[in-house]
């Protein structure tokens, strides 16, 4: 089993490419002493409460809905990456046969399969970032911590990796450290948030779970707000309710046939 | 009738005097963008000015007269969103009201779900998110009519893995929202029963897609299915679903408390209504802005970011809809109105209203090298043209970016686009095809410039080198201070 996933690693790069996605590293597993088949892996029990009220929210015939949700958590437990034991408990939780999972991990590109630092940072990259100079950041934070795109620093603190459009483009250029966007940046700020995070505390979000490093407080531009001057309170209200004539939702209901259907009984456990 | 260059020249001109006409010269209805203000904004807290949860949303108007929305009954429900005009704000445009009536009248046994994408990741796209983490009850209390309008009997969020600290607060939304009798059993005191559960997503682009999104959804890898079946018909977990945008389903409840006519009246008839515009790249103040539809770019960009950093005659492309759609040269945007049929007439797409502006500072043979890196990246690798295509063009770009291509290859870049696009499952490799063809159609002549300087060893690489850019220089301190409840980076300034 590990020469053969040695073979696949050392075909060319180019025969692989549309499989090697964003997670940086061969697709294929490669054993290393912390990530053997037979390495432990168990979600915690507090973990356990999370996987039940996960897979409370699928219909119970299609609990393999829950598979991307759970790698997830089981990646958080496993501290920032997904050793293979755990996407076989995952399998086992949802009951599907393991390379079911393999599939998922391998193609999502927020899985990693690696160990990567403490502050995993990913850059963005695509065009509306490139053009407001996500290339001067890469250069900034390759210079300063001495790493290339997709490596570790010596001491495990930092991972730097370059990735696709992460959806804050009005407030390039980015990036996203663990579940944090760090946005505005420029090489004096990107260095100020790499010091911080050296010496373990991170500037903390900002009020709206994003920190534009130039001083805004989200969306509103570095100049400000040119709408909503006067915030509107309450919008006006049609007048003309009483052309529609009045259809009860409940017979809506009955028409679905959803009287009886038996998700009602997670309704009741979530209210 | 006014060509669509005239009107747009007309438009212009009325607005320089906008200033001077009163309201009594608001005429609601003729397709006209001028008359709106702020009392007409949807998403009255898109810059965090209140909280995003429930007694503030209700301050908002959130959560009002839900019940007497509910008991206008599902079919005049998607009537009145037919007669608003909206249509769909993730992309493709589709009329709303038309999709929510697909689904099924009556259950055949299986129950209906309603699917809401808020897997934001169209390159330039960043409104949703502003959605989501300011407004969430909007989101939510859509959902329910939405839903409620399509005989749902649950809604689905999809939200994109990486928006992590967004999907908590729309999280923490839904459970207020069931904490209030809103969502659950007898929503809102309606008699109907309905779900909302919230999907974190892994990070694939590709899970954008609808029939993508709900394999997704049910566990799998995110590879578009061949349609049909329609998911309205056999959509998530086998049932009929309808997937639409967050946008979309957001600004259905203010709709339905406004009136039809209302939404109706902003913008040029097909195109009605408000948009949010998410605007990024070189202009002085990037942000994201609710605008009327068929507002004029230029307008847009002179009146909410300051225009572009060095001028407008600094421009030299403009991309008007995430990076799915062509670009756009400084003739065209010159005239650009901020709508479906214009745009579509100009070559290009309203697309999800994201505008990534571009100055003459910027090569744009790398601008769209990096896209073409972006598609083959996402591409799910189902269908040959889109896994083996994305690849050639992003290899072929790389190298007309250095100069080191033969000037035959532009056709052959053109016509190897012109195999990817159609010919594919999924819209992602006519999506990845639009951007190359904008180039080859746009700026074709640079390409020829750059292999003639690289061979007469004119060109230098770093000569379109971008520093960072996050717009001109921060100048809000004191409405930073006080809303950005002490929060906000104060090291940089």
């Amino acid at each position: 089993m590990l020469s053969s996933s040695r073979i696949i690693s050392r075909l060319p790069r180019v025969a692989l490419h549309q499989t090697v996605r964003a997670s940086g590293s061969n697709p294929s597993h490669i054993n290393t002493p912390d990530n053997l088949p037979t390495t432990y892996f168990d979600f915690t029990e507090e973990n356990y409460l999370r996987v039940t009220r996960i897979l409370s929210k699928y219909p119970s015939n299609y609990k393999q809905s829950g598979i991307i949700p759970l790698l997830d958590l089981a990646q958080r437990q496993a501290g920032g990456w997904l050793p293979l034991a755990a996407m076989d408990k995952v399998a086992k939780i949802v009951n599907v046969a393991p390379m079911r999972v393999y599939e998922v991990a391998t193609f999502y590109t927020m899985f990693n399969r690696e160990k990567v630092g403490k502050y995993f940072m990913q850059l963005c990259g695509t065009t509306p970032c490139m053009i407001c100079g996500s290339e001067d950041i890469k250069q900034t934070i390759e210079k300063h911590l001495g790493i290339k795109d997709g490596e570790t620093t010596s001491d495990g603190l930092f991972t730097l990796r370059e990735v696709e459009c992460l959806g804050a483009c009005a407030n390039a250029p980015m990036i996203q450290m663990n579940d944090d966007y760090y946005e505005c940046l420029t090489p004096k700020t990107t260095i100020e948030l790499l010091e911080a995070c050296k010496n373990g505390q991170p500037p903390a979000m900002g009020k709206w779970g994003s920190l534009p490093m130039n001083g805004q407080v989200s969306c509103e531009g570095p100049k400000g707000k040119t709408s909503l001057i006067t915030v509107p309170g309450h919008p006006p209200l049609r007048t003309d309710w009483e052309k529609f004539e009045k259809v009860d939702p409940k017979s809506v209901k009955v028409h679905m046939g959803y009287g009886g259907y038996d998700e009602t009984e997670v309704v009741e456990e979530k209210s | 009738m006014l060509s669509v260059r005239g009107l747009a020249r007309a438009a212009s001109r009325g607005v320089q005097q906008r200033s001077l006409s009163s309201a009594a010269e608001v005429n609601v209805g003729t397709g006209v963008y001028q008359h709106f203000s702020d009392q007409d904004r949807i998403f009255t807290n898109l810059y965090g000015e209140q909280d995003w949860r429930l007694p503030d949303a209700m301050k908002r108007g959130d959560w009002h007269k839900t019940k007497e929305i509910m008991w206008m009954g599902p079919d005049a429900i998607v009537q009145e969103i037919k007669d608003s005009g909206l249509r769909g704000r993730g992309g493709a445009g589709f009329p709303s009201g038309l999709k929510w009536s697909f689904m099924p009248k009556n259950s055949d046994g299986r129950p209906s779900f309603l699917v809401v994408n808020a897997d934001e990741s169209e390159p330039g796209t960043c409104k949703d998110r502003e959605i989501m983490r300011k407004d969430p009850h909007k989101l939510v209390e859509g959902c329910l009519i939405a839903g409620y309008a399509m005989r749902a009997r649950a809604a689905y969020v999809y939200i994109r893995g990486e928006y992590f600290n967004e999907a908590t607060v729309l999280d923490e939304a839904i459970h207020e929202a069931y904490a209030a009798g809103f969502l659950g059993k007898n929503a809102c005191g309606s008699g109907y029963d309905f779900d909302m559960f919230l999907h974190r997503g892994a990070g694939a682009y590709i899970c954008g897609e609808e029939t993508a999104l709900i394999e997704s959804l049910e566990g799998r890898q995110g590879k578009p299915r061949l349609k049909p079946p329609f998911p309205a018909g056999v959509g998530v977990f086998g049932c009929p679903s309808t997937v639409t945008n967050v946008e979309t389903i957001a600004v259905a409840p203010t709709i339905l408390r406004r009136g039809s006519e209302w939404f109706n009246g902003f913008g040029n008839p097909n195109n009605r209504g408000t948009k949010l515009f998410g605007i990024s790249g070189h202009v002085n103040n990037p942000m994201v802005v609710e605008e009327s539809m068929s507002i004029p770019l230029q307008e847009l960009i002179e009146k909410h970011c300051g225009g572009m950093r060095n001028g407008w005659d600094s421009l030299q492309a403009c991309i008007p809809g995430g990076s799915s759609v062509p670009v756009l040269n400084k003739d065209q945007c010159d005239v650009a109105l901020m709508e479906f049929d214009d745009l579509r007439a100009k070559g290009s797409g309203l697309g999800t209203a994201a505008v990534t502006m571009f100055d003459d500072s910027v090569d744009m043979i790398s601008g769209i090298r990096r896209l073409a890196h972006f598609y083959k990246h996402e591409s799910c690798g189902q269908c040959t043209p889109c896994r083996e295509g994305t690849g050639w063009l992003e290899t072929i770009l790389k190298r007309m970016e250095k100069g080191q291509a033969d000037k035959r290859e532009i056709p052959m870049l053109e016509e190897i686009s012109r195999q990817i696009e159609g010919h594919t499952i999924c819209a992602l490799g006519d999506a990845a095809a639009w951007p190359v063809q904008g180039l080859t159609r746009h700026f074709k002549g640079d390409i020829e410039k750059r292999i003639d300087d690289v061979a007469n060893g004119e060109y230098d690489p770093n000569a379109a080198f971008q520093s960072a850019w996050s717009g001109a220089a921060f100048d809000n301190k004191e409405w930073v201070e006080e809303h950005g409840d002490g929060m906000a980076y104060a090291g940089g300034r």
